[in-house]
């Protein structure tokens, strides 16, 4: 069973049509990937299908803009996985 | 239709929120400006025209969807297809259908037939966001009531 972050990155590669072994744990969507706002609507489709949860992007665009948190948290690969992880695990409770 | 003014539906005919569904009536108009310019002599409906009937049609399910307390603006048009010319006269049936409901976002399928036969299809992104403040809901509700929006449906408790 594949990775939530490999998951996660031929989703990417796919979507916005980036090469594979350029996708990090450590990329940053936004800023390293270049993927923007319409572009990450294919992604959030793509992995609610995948993962059968909800992205919560208007709740994380919103925190990001109030300053309650910074794109990082939720835009480098890695800490998106593991958000995705806990959406997963709370949808199994 | 009244092309000039972007009414592109006409009557809504059912608008179904447990299937996720909605199918509208659209009549191409006989005359129009738009005919002079496309084509000269060869009168034929604007494919993006077409379009944007299909992303009306996706819109006011979304709408009826969120109860008026979002609003869908177009994001995205994929597999647009225009498979054959569409002509002044022609009564058009618009189907939508949601695909996908993300956060701040919405996914829809949509269709044009003509006779039971699909003259156009495209696959329709939203992005979903507040409803808009001041009289944009009284306007919005005013169009409503003209293309047969069921209001009771998505009425408050």
């Amino acid at each position: 069973m594949p990775s939530t972050f490999d998951t996660v990155a031929n989703i990417i590669a796919e979507t916005c049509d980036i090469q594979r072994d350029t996708i990090q744990p450590d990329s940053h969507a936004i800023d390293d990937l270049g993927i923007d706002s319409l572009d990450f609507l294919d992604i959030a489709f793509a992995i609610d299908k995948a993962f059968g949860i909800k992205l919560p992007l208007e709740q994380w665009t919103q925190e990001v803009n109030d300053g309650k948190a910074t794109t990082e948290q939720y835009f480098v690969l890695k800490n998106l996985c593991s958000r995705i992880d806990d959406l997963v695990a709370a949808k199994g409770k | 239709m009244r092309l000039e003014y972007f009414q592109l539906i006409d009557r809504i005919i059912d608008l179904n929120l447990n299937d996720l569904t909605i199918r509208v009536e659209a009549n191409v108009p006989t005359e129009s400006t738009i005919f002079e310019g496309h084509f000269p002599g060869r009168p034929l409906m604007p494919g993006v025209l077409l379009i944007e009937s299909m992303a009306q049609a996706s819109g006011w399910l979304i709408i009826g969807r969120m109860r008026f307390e979002k609003m869908p603006f177009l994001a995205a048009v994929k597999e647009a297809k225009l498979r054959t010319f569409v002509t002044p006269g022609q009564a058009l049936t618009i189907s939508a259908r949601i695909v996908h409901e993300g956060s701040g976002f919405a996914m829809t399928e949509a269709s044009v037939a003509v006779d039971g036969k699909t003259v156009s299809n495209a696959d329709i992104t939203f992005r979903v966001v507040d409803f808009p403040k001041g009289d944009f809901l009284d306007n919005m509700h005013a169009v409503a009531r003209r293309i047969a929006f069921p209001l009771e449906a998505v009425a408050h408790d």
